[in-house]
């Protein structure tokens, strides 16, 4: 059990920067998911934990120990790989016994830690069979299996869900929430799935081209985006943005869309007077957009017209594919919505959860 | 609709029916093939044409007509019923193979047997060829120095060709290339002709005179004695071995080095995390992942030390106590014209490589199901 932390880390691969100007502090026993799109050196930055990659500029602490020039073995911490790096040639229980014996720790006590695991993660009848025998989901539970009866300071993840289908997808995210509650040790978990992010983590650092965009809890992460990225990444169907611009409409500011005009709430003024007169990005989730038979009370309403494109029933909800002139958006409504393709339809905005980004930089969120 | 499953052939009469045709089928082809080509070879040498218009029509008869017999013979089979046509259809492709292998391979390997059972008058002896081929001193010698061939000979190409596999794995990408390619160049050597520039490296002249030899001007500059390490008892074997790991090494490391590179990367990561050093990752997960290969590189080996003798004949002739089972062999039959006596060494040595084949091709079979 230890913190984990990243002190100005920069990884370079000749002249490609992969990780830059990394600072995260990972407390004793927090779930962290390290996240974003394929290439943002999210999966380099876990494996600079484990000693995997060396670190060009900066220090990574396990606990208050620097860590930059030990070797993965001496470093206390265990890994899931992706591929589940199972030993094909050993059996599961030599499988998992091996960084034990490595360790020179007792046979009966290997034994018994074994056969706990085991029994945690319910692969106590596959102990003799070989890795080729076991079925996708099996392999990864001994892969999980072999970093828990190491009992290390802190555990690695590396997208060790992608291998699965959907469904044991789904069930495999709730058995490593509930192993963490039980080991309560430090996980730090990469994907670049936001719905794994979401579900498991305790905080989330999101990550584009090696620069760390946001760090927080999932709740903060939906609520308050750092930037137009971070909004799109999180939350699915993704954000809606329109470029638009703010201007002073009857008493108050308007969003002023081009082909639709929306009022600024009047809780969220003294917030964006600051850039009356100026171009902003307009961000509005997918579930922040309603039917108008559906809308629920309270909210500040603004009605939209649209086209109805395509409609996906989801059961518990439908999809829409909106248009307004050329630009495309889309909602997420109550099933017993009437819209139906190709009719035009009046939407209804939550404008309480509207977002505004700047245009220029960085799009950070304005507030 | 009818099943294309082959159906056991119901009754004595059609068990003989079917086993004959396929008999036949298998014949067919080399048969007509051969009284075809003949005749055709006989026609040619005769005829007056010039010789680039024989070359060019025998090519194209040759070939040609051998593809026609195949479309022949499978039309053929098309005719008849679909439960005989599914039963004799392999045959008229793998058939004329079998059956040439068997006139090549199979039947000359009885004739040998039958040869062994004979004197050098042409007397028959029973198995007293063998009763040589297991107690007389010229074998005896040869069994200990097969066996000093198959243990060193393999076991150092063998851990050569794996320690320089690893090794080049591990350095700049340029360099490894380098090094492969130096260390693979003398297997484009054919044995004779590294047993020549071998025999430049163990050269021996008088004490005193120049050196020429690679190895007596090493040993003669560090103030040693030149030796005549071919006939220098019991070492010479040793020194002949060393030409074999020379040619072979370079063959082990490129298998071993093709197998280590599909080994996972993740599982040597996941091994180093785990909490092996790189000692231990070699032992661990290394050599066990690539033990097929190693078991394939070492037989292969094992088998060409088994039947060794270019080396010897062209370095030592088998004398000095160098003989091997296959320059023995040689000398029976070419050197005293004893045929019976080389055709028993023969089948002693066949006897030997049979088991380390069978080996290799079950081994081989795990690997890649072909067998």
């Amino acid at each position: 059990m230890a913190s984990v932390t990243y002190e100005h880390v920069t990884k370079r691969f000749g002249n490609v920067v992969a990780v830059n100007d990394l600072n995260i502090h990972i407390e004793d026993k927090e779930f962290l998911v390290l996240v974003g799109p394929s290439g943002c050196g999210k999966t380099t930055s876990l494996r600079l934990i484990a000693g995997l990659e060396e670190i060009t500029e900066g220090r990574i602490l396990i606990g208050d120990r620097v860590v930059n020039d030990i070797p993965p073995k001496d470093r206390d911490i265990a890994m899931v790989f992706q591929s589940y790096a199972l030993y094909p040639h050993m059996s599961v229980f030599d499988n998992m016994a091996f960084g034990l014996k490595l360790r020179k720790v007792p046979k009966a006590e290997i034994k018994r830690r074994v056969q706990e695991a085991a029994e945690i993660l319910g692969i106590e009848e596959l102990l003799d069979r070989k890795p080729r025998q076991l079925s996708g989901g099996q392999r990864q539970r001994v892969a999980v299996g072999r970093a828990i009866v190491r009992e290390p300071k802190v555990f690695l993840f590396d997208e060790p869900l992608s291998n699965l289908d959907a469904k044991l997808r789904v069930q495999t995210r709730a058995e490593i929430s509930k192993l963490h509650l039980r080991l309560q040790t430090t996980f730090i978990y990469v994907t670049h799935d936001q719905v794994e992010a979401m579900t498991m983590a305790t905080r989330i650092a999101v990550m584009k081209d090696g620069i760390l965009q946001q760090l927080d809890s999932p709740q903060s992460l939906y609520d308050y985006p750092a930037n137009v990225f971070v909004a799109g990444f999180i939350g699915s169907p993704a954000m809606n943005f329109f470029n638009a611009r703010l201007v002073r409409g009857d008493g108050g500011l308007v969003v002023d869309a081009g082909t639709f005009q929306v009022p600024v709430p009047a809780s969220l003024l003294e917030r964006y007077a600051a850039y009356e007169g100026k171009n902003v990005i307009f961000g509005i989730r997918p579930e922040d957009i309603h039917d108008p038979a559906f809308t629920p009370p309270d909210i500040s309403a603004a009605t939209v017209e649209a086209n109805v494109e395509v409609l996906e029933p989801m059961g518990n909800e439908v999809i829409l594919y909106l248009s307004s002139d050329s630009h495309s958006f889309g909602g997420r409504v109550d099933p017993r919505s009437q819209a139906r393709p190709g009719s035009k339809m009046q939407v209804i905005f939550n404008m309480d959860n509207m977002h505004l980004f700047e245009t220029d930089g960085d799009q950070k969120a304005i507030r | 609709m009818e099943s294309l499953e082959v159906k056991k052939p119901g009754g004595l009469v059609q068990w003989l029916v079917t086993n004959l045709g396929r008999i036949l089928v298998s014949l067919f082809i080399p048969a007509i093939t051969f009284i075809v080509l003949w005749r055709t070879f006989i026609f040619m040498r005769d005829t007056s044409a010039p010789q680039w218009i024989t070359a060019v029509v025998a090519i194209i008869w040759g070939v040609g007509g051998l593809a026609a017999l195949f479309l022949l013979a499978n039309w053929t089979i098309e005719r008849l019923p679909v439960a005989w046509r599914v039963r004799m259809t392999p045959f008229v492709f793998v058939g004329p193979a079998l059956a040439i292998l068997a006139w090549y391979l199979f039947l000359p390997t009885l004739r040998t047997f039958y040869f062994s059972l004979f004197d050098k008058s042409g007397q028959f002896i029973g198995l007293e060829n063998y009763v040589y081929a297991f107690t007389s001193q010229p074998m005896l010698e040869s069994f200990r120095n097969n066996l000093i061939w198959l243990v060193v000979g393999t076991g150092l190409s063998v851990g050569f060709g794996l320690l320089i596999a690893i090794l080049a794995d591990r350095t700049h990408p340029r360099f490894e290339t380098l090094i492969k390619a130096l260390i693979f160049m003398p297997m484009a050597i054919s044995m004779v002709g590294a047993s020549v520039i071998w025999k430049f490296i163990y050269e021996f002249r008088p004490e005193g005179a120049v050196q020429i030899g690679l190895l007596n001007a090493i040993v003669v500059a560090l103030g040693g004695k030149p030796q005549a390490w071919l006939i220098l008892k019991p070492w010479n074997t040793l020194f002949l071995v060393a030409i074999l790991i020379w040619l072979q090494t370079g063959y082990a490391m490129v298998i071993i080095s093709a197998a280590i590179k599909g080994i996972q990367e993740e599982l040597l990561e996941a091994a180093r995390i785990d909490g092996a050093n790189e000692v231990q990752v070699f032992f661990s997960i290394i050599i066990p992942t690539i033990r097929g290969t190693l078991v394939t590189v070492s037989t292969t080996i094992v088998i060409f030390t088994l039947k060794i003798f270019d080396i010897v004949l062209s370095m030592t002739g088998g004398n000095f106590g160098t003989q091997v089972i296959a320059n023995e062999q040689y000398t029976q039959m070419f050197r005293a014209f004893n045929f019976g006596r080389g055709a028993a060494i023969a089948v002693v040595l066949l006897l030997a490589v049979v088991p380390v084949m069978w080996y290799n091709l079950r081994q081989f079979g795990r690997q890649t199901e072909a067998f």
